[in-house]
């Protein structure tokens, strides 16, 4: 039997390689999409792990509606990519800065 | 008698209302019968009105006809107060707005404003008799601004005259100065007594004598003095004292039929009225009356003299209203108000005559008011001639004309009283005396006796005026001549004020004047025993003297008295203080403050001031928006590190 803080420092580790991933990341936009999903990821292994843990399905549960979220999430976001790379020929990240003030 | 009294001041009102507002359908004869037919409603119901108070004896009414307003204990009410006094003025005040108004016809045939006019001197009308008819102090000061507001349209009447709309803006600024005096006046009356209404103020006036305000710094005031003394303010500045007096003679700018109705006979003696009215509260003030009978001298005195220099013939007679709303102030003053409201009375039929006839000579001259363009009218205006010989001798006071009777009565008052500066204030009336005659009968030689001072084109078109200018010459002539006699011994002596006029009997001027006399005949006897007869008398002589006789002679004595003529002819440099030093002064001051205050400091710092700063502060903040998405997602992540540490540490 794995013990649990196992499961949460790979949650943690994923997490962190999320979070770094986008700091670190200045030129594509995609990239900064997929950490997201990881860090969603290690969300999800949380859940799980507790969910087995505490012997309770709820955690599972929740983990399904995240990943459909996510799927959602995932297609609307590469669409306004593309969407966006039409308009401006660029994903780079250090090229969309429309908002700054 | 409700119902009366309503009637008697709806009447003009809707007569007003139907000229003014429906004068384009009613036509010019619409909105003259329909004004006409108004003010004389008022005129007979308000002779009504006066057979019943002096001759039935009817009780003194007081009601009140409509609750306009309750704060709290205040009530703000529409009530008459139907006694003696207001009995009396309201048949004046009709009186004379219906010759007036009959006379208009003539005297404004053919102007565009035909209409307008009969709509205002109606509405005039009306707002005069909420004036003297009111039982309290919130409705006389209603009347008070609405004869106020009529006064200045009427000045300014023919709008396109640069001269009328500044004589109708300084009479307008010089009023608001006496009015703040008034508020002010009513406002402490209120503060100590709780009520607007006449006979519960006057009922604590003895009370009032007591109390003591402090105004400025640790000195204490008499309540009752300030309150009186403020209440005066707004009296010199409707009753044209010194040195509020400055728009009279300016007002002479609108028509003459306004000059007689509203600047002689009875908007300027509303403050005189009001002294009258509020002589509860006066007597108890003998500082208060000793202020009223030096004003009033000085107004009576100095003014006449400015009527001398005046070469304008309504200016003349302007001064000379000036001079008269003086001697009635100083009646006031002597505690002797009966005969300032006696004066009042008389003054209001010959002066309102004298004004008809100066206009009804201007109507004949085609406009030309200059007396030196005039001269040797009798021939070719005999009407005329006649009523303003009596409105002059009336005015001079000679023996049996009513002006005789109530300015001997007054003079006398003003000998008997006992008041600080009463000696001064009885050679002020005594020598006014001789300068009434004087410029009086300057204006009555220079305009119908002498050499004839005008051309041909003029003699060409000289003729008397129509009938309905000569009727109420003839109408106000005949109580200009016989209401003295006729009501001396009543209203002065027989006590038909009753307790409308109230004077403490150690105040009692009148009571000496009364020891000597028993008949009116009796009375003009006595007055051959005074010397204000023989002055008058020397003013005619030295009038015919210096106008007929020697016409040169003023020249001359002009020529010697330079510095003296010039002091007059500037009126004593009133109007170039007022200009120079408190128009202009509030001017810069209006503009230090719009610079400074508005411009400087609302717009510059306070408005302007902080929205600048907030685009400074902005301009900083804003480079803390990069615009990168890592930027966000890391300040994210930092706030929830903080957040949780917060929650694990604390």
């Amino acid at each position: 039997m794995v013990p649990i803080s196992h499961y949460l420092m790979l949650a943690a580790i994923l997490f962190a390689i999320g979070v770094t991933g986008i700091f670190l990341n200045r030129k594509n936009v995609i990239l900064l999409l997929m950490c997201i999903e990881l860090m969603l990821l290690a969300v999800n292994f949380n859940f799980i792990a507790f969910s087995r843990m505490l012997d309770d399905v709820m955690g599972q549960v929740f983990v399904f509606f995240i990943l459909t979220v996510a799927a959602a999430e995932a297609a609307i976001g590469l669409a306004i990519l593309v969407v966006l790379f039409r308009a401006r020929q660029s994903i780079n990240v250090e090229d969309l800065d429309t908002l700054r003030g | 008698m409700e119902t009366v009294y309503l009637l008697i001041v709806l009447a003009p009102l809707v007569a007003a209302a139907i000229a003014g507002l429906a004068g384009k359908v009613v036509g010019r004869t619409g909105a003259h019968t329909v004004t006409i037919l108004g003010v004389g409603l008022a005129f007979v119901l308000s002779l009504i009105v006066a057979w019943d108070v002096f001759i039935t004896g009817a009780d003194v009414f007081n009601g009140t006809v409509y609750t306009w307003a309750v704060a709290g204990d205040l009530a703000m009410e529409i009530g008459f107060l139907i006694d003696p006094l207001s009995a009396m003025m309201m048949v004046v005040v009709t009186f004379v707005s219906l010759m007036v108004h009959v006379y208009t016809i003539g005297y404004m045939h053919g102007d565009p404003g035909y209409q307008r006019f009969f709509s205002y001197i109606s509405l005039f009308t009306f707002a005069m008799l909420m004036l003297v008819m009111s039982n309290n102090f919130l409705q006389l000061f209603f009347g008070w601004e609405a004869v106020g507001l009529v006064s200045y349209l009427l000045i300014g009447f023919w709008y396109k005259r640069p001269t009328a709309i500044f004589a109708n803006l300084k009479a307008f600024l010089v009023n608001r100065v006496g009015d703040f005096g008034f508020i002010l006046g009513i406002s402490a009356v209120l503060m100590y007594t709780g009520s607007l209404d006449y006979y519960t103020v006057f009922g604590q006036a003895e009370g009032m004598q007591s109390e003591t305000i402090n105004i400025w710094g640790d000195a204490q005031w008499s309540l009752l003095t300030v309150a009186c003394i403020l209440l005066f303010i707004g009296a010199m500045g409707k009753s044209a004292q010194v040195p509020l007096h400055v728009w009279l003679p300016d007002s002479m700018e609108g028509p003459t039929p306004i000059s007689a109705l509203i600047h002689a006979a009875t908007m300027v003696t509303a403050g005189i009225f009001m002294v009258a009215r509020m002589s509860p509260l006066f007597e108890y003030s003998t500082a208060a009356l000793s202020f009223v009978l030096v004003i009033g001298a000085t107004t009576a005195f100095f003014m006449g003299l400015l009527g001398l220099v005046q070469n304008d013939i309504k200016r003349v007679v302007a001064y000379s209203t000036l001079s008269q709303l003086g001697y009635m102030t100083v009646a006031l003053g002597a505690s002797a108000y009966a005969a300032g409201v006696f004066h009042l009375m008389t003054h209001a039929f010959f002066k309102a005559l004298l004004f008809l006839a100066a206009g009804s000579v201007i109507i004949g001259m085609h406009h030309v008011q200059d007396m030196r363009r005039m001269g040797g009218l009798r021939r070719y205006m005999p009407i005329t001639y006649w009523t303003c010989l009596i409105g002059s001798l009336a005015l001079i006071g000679f023996p049996g004309m009513s002006g005789y009777f109530s300015k001997d009565a007054l003079i006398e008052a003003v000998h008997a009283a006992e008041l600080p500066g009463a000696g001064y204030a009885y050679w002020c009336v005594l020598l006014g005396v001789f300068v009434t005659a004087l410029y009086t009968f300057r204006m009555f030689f220079m305009v119908f006796h002498g050499p004839e001072r005008f051309d041909d084109e003029t003699r060409s078109h000289l003729h008397e005026s129509p009938w309905v200018v000569t009727v109420p010459l003839v109408l106000l002539a005949i109580p200009s001549v016989v209401i003295g006699w006729l009501t001396i011994g009543p209203l002065l002596f027989g006590g038909a004020f009753g307790d409308a006029i109230f004077v403490l009997p150690e105040n009692d001027t009148l009571a000496t004047v009364a020891g000597y006399f028993t008949s009116p005949a009796g009375f003009v006897a006595h007055g051959f025993m005074t010397p204000a007869l023989y002055l008058a008398g020397a003013g005619v002589l030295v009038a015919w003297f210096l106008y007929i006789r020697r016409p040169e002679l003023p020249e001359r004595i002009q020529d010697r008295l330079e510095p003296v003529h010039r002091v007059l002819v500037a009126k004593y440099y009133f109007d170039d203080v007022n200009e120079k030093v408190l128009a202009a002064g509030s001017r810069f001051l209006g503009g230090a403050l719009w610079r400074g205050g508005d411009q400087g400091i609302i717009d510059g710092v306070l408005v302007n001031g902080s929205a600048r700063a907030m685009g400074h502060i902005a301009g900083i903040v804003r480079r803390a928006q990069t615009g990168f998405l890592h930027h966000y997602a890391f300040v994210m992540i930092i706030g929830l590190a903080l957040l949780l540490g917060w929650l694990l540490l604390r």
